[in-house]
């Protein structure tokens, strides 16, 4: 079947999960099914649909099936939030729907994406002044202790690190196709140590040093690690030299012990994500209650989670918050707690299954550009993934890192489109027949 | 490179298969633990999920249930309020406190026998408690409040009314003011608004009705007789110390069931003295004192009735430093309860047969099962039935008889037996005394025992002040169950 044929099949099972979420969380709610579920679902699909019918007329040999699993991971993400509140589950239809945009305008701007190259530098300038923009008093945006958002009076607040995580990798992606050889050919062994030419590998170091300067400057400590990951992700599908990324690990272990232990609110979330039971640290502001709560929340969920809609997001009563950015940061908590262990594997293995699709189009790639492009942005996205559900289940320390289409925010919803889009783009390119 | 990019998604692969591990870490393999923690307030919110089922009167009119709240909660409304606030108690999830038969009932009202059962159909556990059918009697129950309310008494209307059947032990009324509205227990903690039982808790001294004890123990013992004679001058020495009768009347010789007719005070501490306080003891602890009766309800709001050294210390059972004359005349440091006096005389009327007292019958799950029955019960065989026969003649007197102490309490048509009180409280000279009536009806096959208190009164005796409220409580229980 032709790859649009199976694109279009495939936005079934999406839409049928958008009816079915909204039907269930209006029935929780007033006991009854009422129209305005029905025309949700509708209107999604009809979006969905006519996306997919852009995406048939422009890019007619992109990968059928990573469309669908974004929609279905953006739908499950608006019911996880309509449940949670709906004002905001209206709020994010409208940041899915401008994110739908972008994407056909990225599709159609950057029809020829190897243009980019041509722009890197100041794709990458504009990317750095865009993760200072938060730092910036008077538009600048604190959440939690972190610099996140730049918000402009009267108009929107966005997080700009989500759309510059794109405009790094694509200079990334380009800087390190045109140096990639010289990378394996020119390494130095210094103390046993393989080692890039500094000559050839200084720029990207200057600049990925000024980006974690930035992030930690802005204490955004989720998206340092998101970007630092993407860094050696595409360094080793470059010059596939383990030792690369073995010396870069070894920096980044001495990086992270030492604002681990210089820095308080990195250390406080150290702290938290060790010892998140301990009493004091529980009640503490800035403590682990966050954390203890999300493994509570998970640990309500079981097997296969309390329902949908039967968590408890609140104190009753009071109506404080059991879990604190339920809608945000936590949701993965929310989810396990609702739909158990299986829920949230299958919310894990539709992330998986998108990120094997992206790297396939890296390899079906023919150019070496498209393929670090490919890998970068899918890098970028799968550890976006990680560094968040890794934070709510404790694997890592808890970040304030997005969980790319059902986390409720703007910024994220929006530049994962973007990301997307270029995807579908290499795609596109790669699955043409010569 | 694409050999490096598989490899890739191979780390992928292993990254989110750590992610998956520990969330079955938290979902599956530490799930108890978490659940446990003392931090963790998740199992305190969901009891708040739990669908707690209703308290029931006899006529099963609904004294207590479950309105939803925010957040798939429940929380619990009274919609009889002060009335029956002191025996049903309250139930405040959040807090995890409760009180009355709301704690005694927790488990039942929980739904823990019926396990799990959902609402939504969903995999969740939405539990629905089991309904509790109470014992209680909402127009008696009524009357009695309403009768202590406005009895004459000093200040503000304190006092307490327990009527149980007979031959069951079901508690019919348990009235006691103040009360407190439960559908907001916060505002108790004041004299005029408080959770305090005094059905179940308050330690009175019971006047003359404990003489009816006294009386049962001198003739179930075989050492008197109805018609035995004693010496009913006044005053008389008791344990050294003087006592009299009321106005210091002097009887001269006077049979027994008149002493009880008109409660001649040394009379009765003698036949106490003559009857020993070893059997006195044995009669009492037939009769439950010392101990808490043994009622659905929470035994930190139940107390013993027994008597009290000068210190406030109780005595051991038998002690020998009980002056065991005054207590026969229902003085010497006794603190009663009045559902202690109602259990005298239920005992009385079941031809010596006490039965265990309930305030609840059964329990029925949401799909209407009976899953617990409370069947009547006997606690002790206080005395022989030819026993119970002649003091329920000696009672009858009490209220026949134009010179009984209880002819108020007269039913008129119905004969009742009864025993009146007046308790001196407060120092001495105040003249403050505390009316009581104790009694059952109808006196051939009783059905229903009251007891009847009001706390404080000035100068106010038991026949003319607590006798009415008998009256009008029994006629109510006997016009509603015929």
């Amino acid at each position: 079947m032709r790859a649009r044929n199976r694109e279009l099949l495939a936005l079934i099972p999406a839409s049928l999960l958008v009816t079915a979420g909204f039907a269930g969380v209006f029935i929780q709610r007033s006991n009854s099914l009422s129209n305005v579920s029905l025309t949700y679902g509708a209107i999604f699909l009809g979006l969905c649909v006519g996306a997919h019918f852009f995406i048939r007329m422009t890019l007619p040999h992109a990968d059928p099936y990573m469309f669908p699993l974004v929609a279905v991971l953006a739908s499950f993400g608006i019911v996880m939030i309509y449940r949670i509140s709906s004002t905001f589950a209206r709020q994010q239809a409208q940041w899915f729907v401008l994110g739908l945009i972008l994407f056909v305008a990225t599709i159609i701007v950057f029809r020829d994406y190897r243009k980019l190259e041509r722009y890197r530098y100041t794709i990458v300038f504009v990317s750095l002044g865009l993760l200072l923009l938060p730092r910036v008093p008077g538009i600048g945006d604190q959440v939690n202790g972190a610099y996140l958002g730049v918000h402009i009076p009267g108009v929107f607040v966005f997080q700009p690190t989500e759309f510059a995580k794109i405009g790094l990798v694509i200079f990334l992606a380009s800087y390190l196709r045109d140096t990639r050889q010289l990378l394996v050919v020119g390494a130095r062994r210094i103390l046993g140590v393989t080692l890039p030419p500094i000559k050839h590998f200084g720029p990207v170091v200057v600049i990925w040093g000024l980006a974690m300067l930035i992030l930690v400057l802005l204490h955004d400590i989720g998206s340092s690690l998101m970007f630092y990951g993407a860094l050696l992700s595409v360094l080793y599908v470059a010059t596939g030299r383990l030792s690369f990324v073995v010396v870069g690990m070894l920096a980044f272990a001495l990086g992270a012990w030492y604002l681990g232990t210089h820095i308080a609110h990195v250390h406080d979330r150290v702290d938290a994500w060790l010892h998140p039971l301990n009493p004091t640290l529980y009640n503490k502001f800035g403590g682990s209650y966050q954390v203890a709560n999300s493994i509570f929340a998970q640990a309500a969920g079981g097997m296969f989670g309390q329902g949908f809609g039967q968590a408890t997001l609140t104190f009753p009563g009071s109506g404080a918050p059991l879990l604190p950015a339920p809608k945000t940061d936590m949701i993965y908590a929310v989810v396990t707690d609702e739909l158990g262990l299986f829920g949230a594997a299958a919310l894990l293995l539709t992330y998986l299954l998108l990120v094997a699709r992206g790297f396939k189009t890296a390899i079906l790639a023919r150019d070496s550009f498209s393929k670090l492009l490919a890998a970068g942005l899918t890098s970028v996205f799968g550890l976006q993934v990680f560094v968040i559900v890794g934070g709510v289940t404790r694997v890592i320390p808890l970040t304030g890192v997005t969980l790319p289409f059902v986390s409720y925010g703007g910024s994220s919803i929006i530049a994962n489109f973007v990301l997307i889009a270029l995807l579908l783009l290499v795609s596109d390119r790669a699955r043409r027949p010569v | 490179m694409n050999a490096s990019i598989v490899r890739m998604f191979g780390l992928f692969a292993v990254l989110f298969a750590l992610l998956l591990g520990w969330t079955t870490r938290w979902t599956v393999i530490d799930a108890k633990s978490l659940r446990d923690n003392p931090l963790n307030k998740r199992t305190l919110v969901d009891e708040l999920r739990i669908k707690r089922g209703r308290i029931l009167a006899d006529d099963n009119s609904v004294l207590a249930r479950s309105v939803p709240a925010r957040d798939n909660t429940w929380s619990r409304t009274y919609p009889t309020g002060q009335l029956f606030a002191q025996p049903i108690g309250y139930s405040i999830a959040l807090l995890g406190s409760s009180a009355g038969l709301e704690r005694s009932r927790g488990d039942e009202l929980r739904g823990l026998q019926t396990g799990l059962s959902s609402i939504f159909g969903q995999l969740s556990s939405r539990r629905v408690g089991d309904d509790v059918y109470s014992t209680l009697d909402p127009n008696a129950q009524r009357v009695a409040m309403q009768q202590l309310a406005s009895a004459p008494q000093l200040g503000s209307p304190q006092g307490s009314v327990v009527a149980l059947d007979v031959k069951t032990g079901a508690v019919k009324v348990m009235a006691s003011l103040p009360s407190y509205d439960d559908n907001n227990p916060h505002a108790a903690g004041t004299p005029t608004v408080t959770t305090y039982n005094r059905a179940t808790q308050a330690g009175y001294p019971p006047g003359s009705t404990f003489k009816v004890v006294t009386d049962v123990a001198a003739i179930d013992s075989g050492k008197f007789t109805p018609d035995s004679t004693i010496n009913g001058n006044s005053p008389v020495t008791i344990s050294g110390v003087p006592l009299s009768n009321d106005n210091n009347a002097s009887y001269g010789p006077i049979s027994l069931t008149d002493a009880l007719t008109q409660s001649v005070n040394t009379v009765w501490a003698q036949v106490a003295e003559q009857v020993g306080r070893p059997t006195m003891t044995t009669y009492m602890q037939r009769f439950g004192f010392y101990s808490k009766p043994p009622l659905d309800y929470p035994p930190d709001e139940l107390n013993a009735s027994r008597p009290f050294s000068p210190h406030g210390k109780p005595y051991p059972p038998g002690s020998s430093n009980e002056d065991i004359g005054r207590i026969g005349m229902g003085q010497g440091g006794l603190q009663v309860t009045p559902l202690q006096m109602a259990m005298v005389a239920a005992a009385v009327a079941n031809g010596g047969k006490l039965m265990v007292p309930h305030l609840t019958d059964k329990a029925v799950d949401q799909d209407g099962r009976t899953v617990e029955t409370i069947n009547p019960k006997v606690m002790s065989q206080v005395m022989k039935p030819s026993t119970a026969q002649q003091v329920t003649q000696m009672m009858t007197n009490v209220i026949k008889d134009p010179q009984g102490t209880g002819t108020a309490a007269a039913l008129g048509g119905i004969d009742a037996a009864g025993k009146t009180g007046t308790a001196q409280v407060g120092i001495q000279g105040s003249n403050l005394t505390q009316p009581w009536f104790i009694g059952f009806a109808p006196a051939t096959n009783p059905r229903y025992a009251v007891a009847v208190t009001i706390d404080r009164t000035q100068g106010e005796f038991g026949g003319p002040t607590a006798g009415p409220i008998f009256k009008a409580v029994m006629q109510t229980l006997l016009q509603g169950h015929q």
